[in-house]
């Protein structure tokens, strides 16, 4: 046991989650107090003792079936196991030989049921919401649809997808709605359709992720639990680039920048209220002496009052870094309460001012795709000109470049190879009081192919690095 | 533990009241995070009300320190008893004297630990006060006993459970994450909204407890500002039901949803994307 959860742990610390020595002897001492067979106690255990963060939660959950997958009593694996699933699977296919009127009659097992049938089966489990019908049903598919074979190199999306194509789980809901509409007898109110809709939406889901499960379970078995869960390890939601986001990974960024905005808003605000003390106030200081008979008790001082930077926001929003500039900008209105005044700019060849998209909108993500469809920023073919766009950034707006205004120039620099006016940057930088580069691509990619990143860098306060949350987080914090 | 919160009306589900035993067992300070009107202040009231214990609550805000959370000398009652016999006592005596239990004021950390009887002691929203206090927290939480240079070590009685609340306003320490354990507590699914619904409003009947249950769940698959929480899905039942409404519909929906919703921009969405379907 504690050989296993300490491989668990060194696990756990290579998904990126601290676990400290103080929190696993923690989740030693705990598991002694649950009975171990209760696996989901087991789990809860685990995890109020070693996360301590909720966007880690998921990175946990992933570990913790890949480690234990195989150690719970319901989830043997053996072949010609006679475990629950199959009995029932078995029973649930007598019943629909019976209604089939003796196709296949007494065949072959399991494989006897055409997929047809199968298809069914899985649409009454799913109209019932039956738990143990659809664990069976995702084992069988999987077994069936998938195809693994031993020891092949391919990571389980590859199977999940070959299941679930076979599956057409789109068609099924389709089939489902159809289903209930005929149950009540006619048509749905709009609202009873859409939470039937809902209701099918989380039942499927659910059904994906029984099948999941299985494929997991099964390549977990095929491999061994390390070499398994190091190629499910996935980045955490702070840690996922921006460039090469998935979809999924996307929502969830989206989902943990919101809190990200409201802890940096109140950092901030923290910290230029708690400023430290100046130099001597020297008039104040006399004028409160006057209340100990003119002896100066009492020392006043200057408080600092740091200024609140004016931001210029430049971004690039062609295809390959429109990801990052989002983000940016979503995070820069969402605290723009730390700025004295934001504006904002978006390029692809052309250029346009996007500030008006923002002024008044409460919902940001609103104006965000208003800036990628309403902006003017074609000016020839709708690919990357930083150059151009920077002259006609210094041509309009040049002269609202003052010694308060910090300038962010978001973007790759891949500039496919026009000329890079990077005068306009160097000019920029002698008015403005900061101007800084912020690349979402990895260092080592920078000035290689068409990146020209180095050539603006010279005239700038510097380029960071902006790959994830985490690194724009850090930014922001410095910047305000 | 389930059944016993069952008893007051909190209805846990199985991750809650796993984390709730082993803090128990463990002696252990939980740290419950969470989206607001989720159950955590709640859950602190309905364990206390379980164990029978003494529920110690301690709100934090900004600006709280030692003497506000922990303890303070009654300067007052000091003052009076070095007027008091100025003439007869020596100055040693009346020093050892003016530092002593009767001259503390107890709030609620010191108290909690000193109580003879059981208590349960509820930090709520620990992410409002700065870092630097949090530290105070540190060692009531790991060893469950306060120094005051004055009087020495007070160590507890008896161990109290004790519950941290936080609202994820920023990031708490490191040194009081570890400390705890952690308990996340999340939307709760749609069979224990219903539940919840069904228990906290006894008025309602279970056909309506199931489409309330429902459209929130929908509600909360929007993109919204702020999702609607357990206590607004609990405020919109009393409300239906108040209203006499048996069977929800998409215009009632509409016009309460305002006890669900908190701002202008959410209502009008949710309100379009409810009646969007009509127009198919």
């Amino acid at each position: 046991m504690i050989d296993l959860l300490a491989g668990f742990v060194v696990e756990l610390r290579n998904a990126g989650i601290p676990v400290s020595l103080t929190e696993n002897l923690d989740a030693m001492e705990a598991i002694q107090h649950i009975p171990i067979e209760d696996r989901d106690a087991f789990k809860y255990a685990l995890g109020a003792t070693m996360v301590k963060n909720n966007s880690h939660w998921r990175a946990f959950e992933t570990v913790f079936e890949v480690y234990f997958s195989l150690r719970g009593p319901e989830y043997k694996l053996v072949d010609g196991d006679e475990s629950e699933l199959d009995a029932m699977w078995r029973e649930m296919q007598e019943q629909q030989q019976g209604q089939g009127e003796g196709k296949g009659a007494g065949g072959g097992g399991m494989e006897a049921l055409t997929p047809e049938e199968m298809m069914n089966l899985l649409m009454k489990a799913l109209m019932k919401g039956d738990q143990g019908m659809m664990r069976a049903l995702a084992k069988q598919s999987v077994q069936r649809f998938a195809g693994m074979e031993p020891g092949r190199p391919v990571g389980g999306t590859y199977y999940l997808y070959r299941t679930l194509r076979n599956l057409d789980l789109e068609g099924m809901l389709e089939k489902l709605m159809e289903a209930s509409r005929q149950e009540v007898g006619g048509e749905l109110t709009p609202l009873e359709e859409r939470l039937e809709k809902d209701e099918y939406d989380s039942r499927i889901d659910q059904f994906k992720k029984e099948i999941e499960a299985e494929i997991r379970r099964r390549l977990v078995a095929d491999r061994g639990a390390e070499a398994m869960a190091k190629t499910l390890r996935k980045p955490l939601p702070e840690d996922v680039e921006f460039m090469h986001a998935s979809r999924d990974e996307m929502q969830n960024l989206k989902k943990s920048l919101y809190p990200l905005t409201r802890k940096l808003a109140a950092r901030l605000a923290r910290k230029r209220r708690h400023g430290r003390k100046g130099p001597l106030d020297f008039r104040n200081t006399v004028r409160h002496s006057l209340s100990y008979g003119g002896v100066p008790a009492d020392p006043k001082f200057k408080y600092p009052r740091p200024a609140k930077p004016e931001l210029m926001v430049i971004a690039d929003i062609s295809g390959s870094v429109a990801a990052f500039a989002r983000f940016t900008l979503m995070l820069v209105y969402a605290i723009q309460g730390q700025f004295s005044k934001v504006r904002s700019f978006v390029f692809i060849d052309g250029l346009d001012e996007v500030t008006e998209y923002f002024k008044g909108v409460e919902d940001i993500s609103e104006a965000i795709h208003r800036v990628n469809t309403e902006a003017d920023v074609v000016w020839v073919d709708g690919h990357s000109d930083y150059g151009h766009a920077f002259e006609v950034f210094w041509d309009k707006y040049g002269k609202d470049v003052g010694p308060k205004t910090t300038v962010l120039l978001l973007g790759d620099a891949r500039n496919n190879y026009h000329a890079s006016q990077a005068w306009v940057v160097k000019n920029i930088s002698q008015k403005a009081r900061h101007v800084y580069w912020l690349n979402p691509e990895p260092r080592s990619y920078w000035n290689t192919g068409d990146s020209i990143v180095g050539d603006y860098g010279t005239h700038t306060d510097g380029v960071y690095e902006c790959r994830n949350l985490r690194q724009l987080e850090a930014f922001v914090e410095k910047l305000a | 533990m389930r059944e016993g919160l069952r008893a007051e009306n909190y209805l846990a589900d199985e991750g809650i009241a796993g984390v709730v035993f082993l803090a128990d067992r463990l002696g252990k300070p939980v740290l419950v995070e969470g989206p607001a009107g989720t159950g955590k202040t709640q859950l602190a009231k309905s364990v206390a009300e379980m164990l029978g214990a003494r529920l110690i609550r301690l709100q934090c805000y900004e600006g709280l320190d030692e003497s506000k959370a922990l303890y303070e000398w009654n300067y007052k009652k000091q003052l009076l008893r070095i007027q008091a016999d100025k003439s007869s006592d020596s100055w040693s005596d009346v020093h050892d004297d003016i530092f002593s239990d009767e001259f503390l004021l107890t709030r609620p950390l010191l108290e909690a630990i000193t109580a003879d009887d059981p208590v349960v002691l509820l930090i709520d929203e620990v992410d409002r006060v700065e870092v630097e206090t949090e530290a105070l927290l540190l060692e009531i939480l790991s060893e469950y006993q306060v120094s005051i240079p004055e009087l020495g070590t007070i160590t507890a009685k008896q161990i109290p459970l004790v519950f941290l609340t936080s609202n994820n306003t920023r990031e708490l320490s490191e040194a009081l994450k570890r400390r705890c354990l952690f308990l996340h507590v999340d939307y709760p699914e749609l069979e224990r909204e219903k539940q919840i619904v069904m228990t906290r409003v006894p008025d309602v009947t279970e056909n309506m407890a199931d489409q309330i249950a429902r459209i929130v769940r929908s509600l909360r698959q929007l993109d919204l500002k702020k999702a609607p929480s357990v206590s607004e899905t609990i405020d919109w039942a009393r409300t239906l039901v108040l209203l006499g409404v048996q069977n929800i519909d998409a215009q009632q929906a509409k016009e309460t949803l305002h006890v669900l919703l908190k701002y202008q921009t959410d209502i009008a969405k949710a309100a379009k994307e409810l009646s969007a379907e009509a127009k198919k």
